[in-house]
Formats: structure tokens, sequence, C-alpha cells
């Protein structure tokens, strides 16, 4: 159990905000935390990594006190046993892929943690490579797995996709869920995709203002929110042509293309480049499960 | 014409700015990462040589170290040190003069490299020293190189303020620049001319050196 109650003053872009933080994060879960730029997320993980120092209050982890105001005690960052990634990586330019994951081994911890993390993030051919010669992915993978060399209690992961395209994004989610449950790690992450945070969390936190608005399982939070009984697309028209009584109209939806028969009437005044909301009620709609290796 | 004012200028400037790396990398670390407010003002101290007068420098270096005076007499005393018009003395006056060639630098490097880095290192557990020496250092080469080019050119330059301290003494503080002011004293254009021309070759090559590497052309010795 790890239980958060911090008090900081924050001096954002918008000016000064109050961030008063209390919560509680059970061993061996994934949580979130969710909320616009600004509120404090970021700030949040320093805290718990001892790089920033909060205001009042008491940072609890299992039976350790990391920071109370109270007794002060303030454990600093190399005392933490924390595992970090952070937004930009930080991986250290001038070793190679094994050079940085070896600096992060500590003094007792068996060398054979590398060998394995190189394994589970598929790392093996890129390791005597130098970070500026890998992709934003394979930098992340990198980063991660540098990240559990210590074999943290906690990791902590602040946007760490958030530079990736979609496509590795969802890879990249894979191996998070992987070396979480791998490694029985308790983590936080912080990130702005709804998508992401479904497939990830096991619990989130919305964050607003400085503090704890809502908390709960991703879907119930986020479908609350949104429960609709139609679906909503955007699309653009690429072509459109008038076949007898209804129109014919190419759509492209997000990487998609797409073409739709529609009526004289709805398609009147539509044009070639003209961006349209499409709806549909969702009764009776065929599903099929997508087998997850051809995913 | 000899040789010795030359290898006394290179001797001169080989010392100090060994030493200057050494007390450098401490100070510009101080600098790029302290929020302390006394840091203006060391910001401004170490900057101090750039905009004196060489000789402004010189002259409290002769007023602080003369015998006759109270540093100067307790160095004397108790230490057995005499500063003016010795090698030594060259040496402490060349360092405080030479200062900002290799702290500016190192700190403008340090500042640039992304704070995370720093942070990364902490978050494994290492300490202050062992980030500094295995990840900022090696991560500021060219900064580094920089420093220890521009300090030692300098050094190799100076005039006014060891014309000031050191005075004239043949293989202990005549170096090549005052050398030269000699010569042309005396009308010796010759050798003058010779002291000049090594000068111009020797600061042309440093230079051309640093560039070069930097600039990436010499790729394979500095990775």
């Amino acid at each position: 159990m790890i239980s958060i109650n911090i008090q900081k003053t924050l001096f954002a872009a918008t000016g000064k905000m109050q961030l008063a933080l209390q919560l509680e994060i059970k061993q061996g879960q994934l949580v979130t935390l969710y909320g616009v730029s600004g509120v404090g997320k970021t700030s949040t993980l320093r805290m718990l990594a001892g790089l920033l120092k909060p205001d009042a209050g008491q940072l609890k982890v299992g039976q350790e006190l990391w920071y109370s105001s109270e007794q002060k005690v303030n454990l600093k960052p190399q005392e933490r046993q924390v595992g970090m990634v952070f937004q930009d990586y930080a991986l250290f330019p001038n070793m190679t892929v094994l050079q940085n994951l070896e600096f992060a081994l500590g003094k007792q911890t068996n060398k054979k943690i590398i060998k394995e993390l190189i394994e589970v993030v598929e790392l093996g051919d890129l390791q005597h490579r130098k970070p500026s010669t890998l992709s934003g992915g394979q930098q992340q993978r990198v980063a991660l797995a540098r990240a559990l060399v210590q074999q943290p209690k906690l990791l902590l992961l602040d946007e760490p996709l958030s530079a990736l395209d979609q496509e590795i994004r969802s890879k990249l989610q894979a191996y998070i869920l992987q070396v979480h449950r791998h490694f029985k790690l308790t983590t936080i992450l912080v990130s702005h995709d709804k998508k992401e945070i479904v497939k990830l969390s096991d619990w989130i936190f919305v964050l607003e203002k400085g503090q704890v608005k809502q908390q709960g399982h991703p879907i119930s939070i986020f479908e609350k929110a949104e429960l609709n009984t139609t679906f909503k697309l955007t699309a653009t028209i690429n072509d459109i042509q008038q076949v007898d009584h209804y129109f014919l109209i190419d759509l492209l939806i997000q990487d998609e293309n797409i073409q739709l028969k529609i009526s004289e009437k709805q398609g009147q005044g539509l044009q070639v480049g003209d961006r349209i909301n499409i709806r549909f009620q969702a009764t009776n709609p065929s599903i099929f499960k997508i087998d997850k290796n051809h995913e | 014409m000899t040789w010795e004012p030359l290898l006394l200028t290179f001797q001169l400037a080989l010392i100090t700015t060994l030493i200057l790396l050494v007390i450098s990398i401490p100070l510009a670390y101080w600098l790029a990462y302290s929020t302390s407010r006394i840091k203006p003002i060391i910001e401004t101290l170490v900057s101090m040589p750039l905009v004196l007068p060489p000789t402004v420098l010189g002259f409290y270096f002769l007023l602080a170290f003369s015998p006759n005076n109270a540093f100067g007499n307790w160095l004397d005393d108790w230490l057995g040190i005499r500063l003016v018009f010795s090698f030594t003395g060259l040496v402490v006056a060349s360092l405080l003069y030479s200062l900002p060639f290799m702290v500016h630098p190192l700190q403008s490097g340090l500042s640039s490299l992304s704070p995370s880095l720093k942070e990364a290192a902490y978050v494994m557990g290492k300490s202050r020293y062992a980030t500094l020496i295995r990840v900022l250092l090696p991560n500021i080469k060219p900064s580094i190189l920089t420093g220890i080019v521009l300090s030692f050119a300098h050094t190799v330059g100076e005039f006014g303020v060891v014309l000031m301290i050191g005075g004239n003494i043949p293989g202990k503080t005549k170096v090549a620049s005052i050398a030269i002011y000699d010569e042309v004293e005396a009308l010796n254009y010759a050798a003058a001319n010779f002291y000049s021309a090594v000068l111009f070759v020797v600061s042309f090559c440093i230079l051309l050196f640093v560039y070069l590497i930097n600039g990436g052309y010499i790729k394979q010795f500095w990775k």
C-alpha cells in the first residue's frame, strides 16, 4: 500500500496552484494519474521519486516512511528504490544500450537481471548501439528496461508514450503490461490517452485543480461520462458521385477508405474535401473478436 | 634568440590549464545548478578578468603579493613562497586571468544537458560524484576541450599581467610575449619575428585542432 498525502504550491504557466493530493494505491496495481496539463501529475511523480520536495504532508510506501513534514523525514532519490521513465527517456548518450542498463546496477543487484530485461523488451540486437542511433520506440524500451534494473518496488511512468505514433504505442503498451506483471510492480502512469488508460490501468485518479476529483475503474469513469447509444464518426470526403437517385461518397475515416451510399437529399451541398459527422444507431451490430496474433 | 621564452610560455600555459581544469569543474557545476542568492556575485567575479585591463589585475597582484604588504609578507614568512617576480607568481596570476575561459564553456555545457539525465542517475541510486564523473562530464566533452584549449591559448597570449607581476627575468618570468616586446625595444626585429611567428603558427594549429574535432571532422579520435 502506498499512501500519499501531500501539499505543494506549484508555479505553473497559469500562475500559482495549490496541489493537495490524498490518495492510496494498492500494491501490485497499475494506476493512472489523469488530468489536463499543468494539473500537477508530473510534479506528483517527481515528489514520489524524491526529485521535488513537498511543502507538507506524508508519503508512505509499505511500512517505509519516505517523506514526512512532521517527523522531518525526506529520503533522497538514491534511497527510495524507484524506477522512473522520463518523458524525454533520459538515456545517457555516452553509453551503449547495454552500458545504460549496467550503469543502473546497484552493488547488490545480480547481473542476471540485465539479460532477463533485454530479453523481455527484445533489445538483444540493439544492445551495443548508442541511444542516438535508435528510434523513439526503441529508446522508450531501453528506458523502460533501465528503470527496472534496480528491481524497484515502484515504477513511475511520466507520459512514456506521448512522443510515439499509434502503432508503436500499442506495442509498447503491451511491453509495459508485461513487465508490470512479470516483475510484480506497483506502477503509476501519467497519461492523456483514454484508450491507453483503459487498456493498461486497474485504477484511475482524475486530477482537477490540484486535487483528486474522481477515482475508480477507468472504464466506469470514462463510460459514465460519455455513455452513448449512437456511434459518431468524423470523416473527410474524398470523392462524390451522383448515381440515379442517390450519391456514392468515398470517405477517409482515420486511415481507412470507406464508400457509402447516401440519399439524394443527404448528398445535397456536399463537396470533395468537406468534413462530415456520421451517426448511426448501435443496435444490432455485427461483432467479431480480433485474434490477438493478428492485431 | 633562444627557445627559452617559448618553452617557458608553454610550460606556464600547460600548468595553468591543468590546475584550472581541476578547480573549474566544481566551480562550473555549482554555477550551473545552484539557485543560491550569491550566484550572480560569483558569476560576476569569475567574468571580471574578461573585461578588466590585464594591467589592473597585475597591479593588484603586485600590491597583494609584495613582501612589503601583509599578505605577501605572511606567504613569505610562513610558507616561504614569494609570488612577485617568480614563476609561481605567474602561475597564480594566470589562473585568475584565464579562469573565465575554462569556467564558461564548462558551465554552459552542463546547463545545456537535460536535467533529467542527472535525475535519472539519482533515481538509480548514484551519488552526485558518480553522476558527475560518469554521466555529466562524458556528455560535455566538446565543452571540456573548448575550455582546455581556450585557457591554454589565452595564457600563451597574456602580456600585461606578466609584465606587472613577473617582470622580465630570463628563464624565470620572461615568457614569449615579453621577449617579443623586449626585442622590439632593442630594435632586434629578427628575434621578435622568430618568437611571433612561432606563437602565430602554434595558436593557429591549436584552434584549428579544436574546430576540426568539435566540428566532427576527426570523429574517430573523439567519440
